[in-house]
Parts: C-alpha cells; sequence; structure tokens
C-alpha cells in the first residue's frame, strides 16, 4: 500500500501525484517509469516518472485521465493509497554532454521530458525546450522545464498561450538556424513521428520514449512489444528510448489501438457510477491495509 | 528384529492389487469447457481410503525414491488408512511445503506413480490424489499440521521469487530457525502458480492458503520488488544485511517465432496471454479491469505442445472460442505436456494439429490477425533432445483462418539480475550458473535454483531445487563463510 502524500492539478485533465515509495525513490534515474495497479480489481499501467526525492522517499508522477485507470486515478487525493506501485522499471535515459540538445515535448509529455532536461543540462548541453499543447489549459510544468532550460519555447494549437503552431514547425526552425546534436521527443505518437520524420534525413541523434502497453514491466510478457529496425524489442526492457528513426510508429499505433473496445466499454461503466467506484476502491484499499496489519501482528506474536 | 513400521491395511498383498485404482471425480467436459471451476473435483474419504488400500507397501518404495522431494509417500498412505488426515498432511509437510499445490499439478507419471509396483502389472496407486486429498481436508477443516521450528539463528536470508522453488526453500529455512524475506516483483505472490497456471488447473484460492501457512510460521513477503532493479542483490547483501541470498526468478523472457506478422493484434504469447487471463483475472472483465483481446467466437491457435500451450488452449475454450486448436511442430508422441492435460484438452474438444509449423501471421488493413500460413512437416534425424527433429515439406504450405493466435515456443532467461549482480557467472544461454549438488553460484553467499537455472521445467523440479537450496544455504550460514560476512560487515558499518 503505498500512500499519496499530495496532489495538484497542473494542467486541465492532468494531475501530479506524489507518492511514498521509499525504495523507488532511492533508485530512479530520468526516462524510468513505475507500473500501478490502483486496487484489487484493477490493471496495470505504466507511468513515467517526473521526479523523487529521496530523501522524502516520494515520486512523482503526472497523469492524464483518458482510460478507466488514470480517470479513477485523478480522482484521488492525499490522504488516498495505491494498491501497488512497483519500479523503477525501464532503461534510465542515455546523459551525456551532446553539446545542443532539445527537448521536444507535448502536454503531458513534459512531464517526462523534465527530468532527462534537467539531466542534460547537468551534463553540460545546451538544453532548448520546446513545450506545446493544443491550447493554453493543457500545458504541463513548463515553468520547471524552463528553469532548466537555456531556451524554451511554449506553442500551442490554437495560439492561447506562446506562439501558435506545431512543436515541429520550432524544431524544424532551430534545427535551420543552428547547429542541434540531440533531440529527444516525448508526447503523442503523431507528435514523436512528426520529429522522428523531421530529423532523420539530417542524421540528428534523435529519441523517442515509448508508451506501449504493459503488463509486468520486466520482460516476461512481450505484451508491449514494437518493431524497431525491424526487429521486435520490448519497451519496458529495451526502453522505453529508442532511435526514432528506427521505430515502426505504425505498428506503435496498431498495437495502442489493441484495446479500444474495451477500454471504451470499461469507462462507460465508470461514468455511469464514478462515485460508487471511487468508493468501491477506497473501501477496498482500506481493507488491505487492515489485513495488511493483523498479518503483521500475527507474525509479531 | 524388525522395523517394518505397523500396518492399517487390513487386506492380504494379493487382494490390494485386484482393487481397482479409483477415478477421481471430474466436472463433466462440455460443462468444464465452459467455466473456470477447478476441473479435477478430488477425492471423497471413502475414496481415498479404498485407494489407499491398493498399496502393497514395498519395502523399497520406488515411489519415494521417484519424489524429487522424497516425500515419505508410503507413510502418508498408512497414516490415512489410520483416518489421521492430519497426521498424513504433516507427514507430507515435512517434505513437501506444498502439498495442495504438487498434488494437482506434478507430473506424477513421471515421478512418484512411475515408481510404483502396481503400475508394472496394472495402474500405479494415485498417489497425487491422495496428497492433494490429505492437504484440502487440512484447509478445508481449518487445521494445519505445522512442524515445531529450530531456536531463531539471527541468519537473515533473502528469496528472490515467490514461485516454487522460493515457497520450498522458505518453508525449509523458517523450519531450521533462520529469518525469511521473500522478494516479489509482481503484486501477487505465487509467481508461476499465480499468473501461469489457470484457476480451474489451481484454484488461486489454494494458493493463497499455502503462502498464508508460510506467513504465520514467520516468513515475511514483500511484494512489488524488481531485484535488479529496485534494489541489487549486492544491496540486500551489503545495506539490508542480508547473509545469503537465494535466486529463484523463473523462467523468465518468452520465446517468439520471429515469424512476419507477429506483431498483428491478436498474436500473444503464452506468459501474456495467461498472465491477462490468470493473475489480471481478464476472464472476468468488467468486473476486472485488465482487459484481453477477445476470444468469443473466434479461432484461436495455440503454437506449441508444452504444458502451458495446454493450459492456454484450454483457457481459451473457456473464453468461448469457437474453435481451439494445438499447431505443433512434432507428433503427439513428443509433446512434453503431461499426458492427463492432452486428455483433459481432447475431451473438452481442443483440436490437435499435429506437424504444422506457422512462417507467417496474415493480418487485415488494421493490423488485425485474420490467419496464418502453416508448413507441414516430417519427422527427421533426433536432435540435442533426443527427439527426431521435424523438418519442412516443401510445396506443403497452407493458410487457416485465426483472429487469436498464442505462441507457446518456451522462454530463454530474463537477464535483470544477471546483468545487475557483479561476480555472478551465467551460462552460455544466460541461466545462472550454479553447483548441481549445492545450487552455489560463483558469488560467495548467493545461491540459485528452479528455471532461472535450468530453464523451464516443472514445479516439483523447482520446488526440490528450492529445499537443495536451504540445505545448503542452512551450511553455508553455519560454515566460517557466514561468519566472515558478518564480520566484514561490521567493518563496513
Amino acid at each position: 500500500m503505498f500512500p499519496i502524500v499530495a496532489t495538484r492539478q497542473v494542467a486541465r485533465g492532468i494531475k501530479l501525484f506524489e507518492i511514498k515509495v521509499p525504495r523507488i525513490a532511492k533508485k530512479q534515474r530520468p526516462g524510468q517509469f513505475v507500473i500501478v495497479r490502483l486496487n484489487d480489481t484493477g490493471e496495470r499501467i505504466p507511468l513515467t516518472l517526473a521526479d523523487a526525492n529521496p530523501e522524502a522517499g516520494t515520486i512523482t508522477i503526472v497523469v492524464q485521465a483518458i482510460g478507466k485507470t488514470t480517470r479513477l486515478l485523478n480522482m484521488l487525493e492525499a490522504g488516498d493509497s495505491i494498491l501497488d506501485v512497483v519500479g523503477p522499471l525501464g532503461k534510465p535515459s542515455e546523459i551525456d554532454n551532446f553539446g545542443t540538445a532539445v527537448v521536444v515535448s507535448g502536454s503531458v509529455g513534459s512531464a517526462m521530458a523534465y527530468p532527462t532536461a534537467r539531466e542534460l543540462k547537468r551534463a553540460g548541453n545546451k538544453v532548448i525546450s520546446i513545450v506545446g499543447a493544443r491550447s493554453k489549459d493543457l500545458l504541463v510544468l513548463e515553468d520547471d522545464v524552463r528553469q532548466v532550460s537555456d531556451e524554451t519555447y511554449i506553442l500551442t494549437d490554437d495560439g492561447t498561450a506562446g506562439e501558435k503552431g506545431l512543436v515541429t514547425k520550432k524544431l524544424e526552425e532551430l534545427v535551420e538556424a543552428d547547429k542541434v546534436d540531440y533531440v529527444l521527443a516525448c508526447g503523442p505518437v503523431p507528435m514523436m513521428r512528426a520529429v522522428a520524420n523531421m530529423t532523420a534525413p539530417k542524421k540528428i541523434k534523435t529519441v523517442v520514449s515509448l508508451n506501449s502497453i504493459m503488463v509486468d514491466g520486466t520482460g516476461m510478457c512481450g505484451g508491449c512489444r514494437v518493431l524497431v529496425n525491424n526487429r521486435s524489442q520490448f519497451a519496458c526492457v529495451d526502453g522505453p528510448e529508442f532511435d526514432a528513426s528506427q521505430v515502426n510508429f505504425d505498428v506503435l499505433t496498431q498495437r495502442n489501438n489493441m484495446y479500444r473496445e474495451q477500454e471504451k466499454k470499461s469507462i462507460e461503466l465508470l461514468q455511469a457510477s464514478l462515485e460508487a467506484e471511487l468508493t468501491k476502491l477506497r473501501e477496498s484499499n482500506r481493507r488491505h491495509a487492515c489485513a495488511l496489519e493483523v498479518t503483521l501482528g500475527e507474525v509479531a506474536q | 528384529m524388525t522395523d517394518k513400521p505397523v500396518s492399517h491395511n487390513p487386506l492380504p498383498n494379493k487382494e490390494r492389487a485386484k482393487l481397482p485404482r479409483q477415478r477421481v471425480p471430474e466436472q463433466e467436459p462440455k460443462i468444464r469447457a465452459h467455466n473456470f471451476q477447478e476441473v479435477n473435483l478430488g477425492f471423497p474419504p471413502e475414496m481415498a481410503r479404498r485407494e489407499s488400500l491398493r498399496c502393497i507397501e514395498c519395502p523399497k518404495p520406488g515411489c519415494i525414491e521417484k519424489c524429487p522431494v522424497s516425500v515419505n509417500v508410503r507413510a502418508v498412505i498408512d497414516l490415512i488408512l489410520a483416518d489421521n488426515y492430519l497426521g498424513a498432511a504433516s507427514k507430507v509437510r515435512e517434505d513437501n511445503a506444498l502439498p495442495a499445490i504438487t498434488g494437482r499439478v506434478c507430473p506424477v507419471e513421471d515421478q512418484c506413480e512411475s515408481g510404483c509396483v502396481l503400475g508394472k502389472k496394472g495402474e500405479p496407486v494415485g498417489i497425487a490424489y491422495l496428497e492433494r486429498f490429505v492437504a484440502d481436508w487440512e484447509r478445508e477443516t481449518g487445521q494445519f499440521g505445522s512442524p515445531v521450528a529450530a531456536p531463531a539463528t539471527g541468519r537473515k536470508v533473502a528469496l528472490i521469487g515467490s514461485g516454487p522453488a522460493s515457497l520450498a526453500c522458505a518453508g525449509d529455512l523458517i523450519q531450521m530457525g533462520h529469518q525469511v524475506h521473500v522478494f516479489e516483483a509482481l503484486h501477487e505472490l505465487g509467481g508461476v502458480l499465480v499468473y501461469g497456471i489457470p484457476e480451474f488447473r489451481l484454484p488461486k484460492e489454494i494458493v493463497h492458503h499455502e503462502i498464508n501457512v508460510l506467513r504465520r510460521r514467520g516468513v515475511v513477503f514483500e511484494t512489488n520488488v524488481v531485484v535488479g532493479k529496485t534494489v541489487t542483490i549486492d544491496e540486500l547483501m551489503h545495506e539490508e544485511c542480508f547473509d545469503a541470498v537465494f535466486i529463484a526468478t523463473g523462467a523468465g523472457l518468452p520465446r517468439f517465432l520471429n515469424v512476419c506478422g507477429e506483431h498483428f493484434s491478436g498474436v500473444y504469447s503464452a506468459n501474456e496471454f495467461l498472465t491477462r487471463v490468470n493473475l489480471m483475472r481478464a476472464y472476468r472483465f468488467p468486473e476486472f479491469d485488465e482487459p484481453l483481446y477477445p476470444c468469443k467466437d473466434c479461432d484461436v491457435i495455440v503454437v506449441g505442445g508444452g504444458n502451458t500451450a495446454m493450459d492456454a488452449v484450454r483457457s481459451a475454450l473457456r473464453l468461448g472460442a469457437k474453435s481451439a486448436s494445438i499447431y505443433y511442430r512434432r507428433t503427439e508422441k513428443e509433446m512434453p505436456a503431461r499426458v492427463e492435460e492432452v486428455h483433459h484438452a481432447k475431451d473438452e474438444g481442443v483440436h490437435f494439429k499435429m506437424l504444422v509449423n506457422p512462417v507467417e501471421f496474415l493480418g487485415d488493413e488494421k493490423g488485425n490477425l485474420t490467419a496464418v500460413k502453416c508448413i507441414r512437416q516430417e519427422l527427421g534425424e533426433p536432435d540435442d533432445s533426443g527427439r527426431r527433429s521435424p523438418v519442412p515439406i516443401k510445396g506443403s504450405e497452407f493458410v487457416a483462418p485465426c483472429q487469436v493466435a498464442i505462441i507457446a515456443a518456451g522462454t530463454s532467461a530474463n537477464p535483470l539480475i544477471q546483468s545487475t549482480t557483479p561476480g555472478l557467472t551465467t551460462t552460455k544461454h544466460g541461466y545462472i550458473s550454479a553447483n548441481e549438488e549445492t545450487l552455489a553460484t560463483s558469488k560467495p553467499g548467493v545461491f540459485a535454483g528452479g528455471d532461472i537455472v535450468t530453464g523451464g521445467a516443472t514445479v516439483i523440479l523447482a520446488m526440490g531445487a528450492g529445499r537443495k537450496a536451504a540445505k545448503s544455504i542452512n551450511e553455508y550460514l553455519k560454515s566460517s563463510h557466514g561468519v566472515g560476512v558478518q564480520a566484514e560487515k561490521a567493518v563496513i558499518n
């Protein structure tokens, strides 16, 4: 059982959580993720780590309400608990002094990009961040990103904040204007694909962080397999970061849509009884916490 | 002088051998093919007694010799005949920490029952059913025969993984007076017993019960710890002060066929399919959240011939598949699955297609699986495993429609621990090298056993490895090595 110690609404439908998981807080590196299961009927979903505080034993995740689990999670507050949190999983981001590094992120992707941008800066890179979203109220952690970047550009599709336009347009301008040595893209698949298509002909080392569907997160099931350089790779253990020019984005999109029908059904059922589901979650987690205390008591005797 | 124990069997030996083997009650095939409840219903007491009466009490029991953990079968059977079921259960537990589980999943035809003299002329004593009977009786009556543990030694042992090897090891180590801490990567304890073996063959409730028995005996369990990621072996030994470590992380990574189209929606590894169905209870969607690609009214094929393939194909049937087929590249004779599992699958309506091998998966424009292209094969010369290897027949390709395909072609070693533990030697295939007798690895204080050493095997072999490791770890802790580790730590601290 892992207690939520603080929450903060960071954008519309996007919430930040600090969760007490001392083992993960101590070990995590930028680019890694955790898998959470909210309660005993819950599914396992991967969520990228946005930060951690080893002294306080807390990790930070930023969650966009999309499916049943993320919607339910985003209704939780400080004082609530999550039944299972496991990690840190995946390989950490490759941190090196590349020279000029451009970090491109879309909406909730900025939370994943932030710790890597910070480490790239520490490693001596000139870090340029491009933070995008459809609209102003969907921008995530742009101020945090700004603090660890030499230059930051904000872009929205509708022009409600920063410049109007797509992140790839800005990236193209930067690439034309100056020498770019490294690009990291975190965000929706179409955005990562567009970045990959843009930088590949220019032979700029580009890395994308893939968000495939996972179960165990330790390489055991192969559900997260993606085609990279025409070879099957597991995003959970071989990734989540891969060379953008070699990723087959069609297969990624297809596999991410594999459970579309079931996801729709789950959301419909959730919407029909939102409060009841939340109560059920809280009650079952409380029961688990009590059961744990009883067992520990028995062992102590 | 004779040390022949008193027998509670009233029948002369000749009469015993004439008794027919008791048929264990089962759910009707047509009914069970559509539910996840247990297939075998187990012996009622009178049947257990009748089956026990068949034992001719050999002076040198072959059943005990053939049991990987040397359960004293003869003594157990006599206790059943004495109506002392709890005593019988305790007797099993002396050698086997998980009797309700092994009584269900052991390949007994190759083990205890293959050593039974009665099997030479007729049918062997149904040892597994008897073992299961006493374990179930113990659980259902709410009692448990806990042996008295040795005085506490103050030594701490970390067990990595909570599958059969680890649980068997935990049972013995706690008995020897050591502190035992089991680390599990998943959210639920039991390893392959909960993510791999389906409910209809091994109900989860039984696994939970066996684990709770260990917990009551003092074993500490911690879930959600991926050793190699969350914490390393070195950290466990130096920072968390464990005196010894037993690595029993199981089989690992699924093998795919590496043919075209394996990424289509509807193609699963058996590991993923079974994990979704068993561990995540996807068969109870939407009550449980984890989804599964729909099997209902679909043609499902399972590639492989082992127990995992049987578990997958029988699960698919229960999920409402229109047809469920095994595609195996050799013949039925070479199939590694247990005979009973194959029979059960056939009774339930599973099709068996032998000497076929998929060469490509075909899909529609959305990337959904629609068919499999296979080639027919014939048996050639025996390979390394002694089985005749299949050779493709030129021009024999055919296409069979299917919307779900499950690959049960074995597993390879998961490198998570090996790659994060300096000084740990591995085999050329990436499994952990361990001394056959002691299960000691190249790293002092670190032992390994089960599938991570041997490659995919059986529950009872893993349990045998767990017991062997417990014995070695005990000796290691008693020897100067253990003291040395302690002294070294004192200096570091």
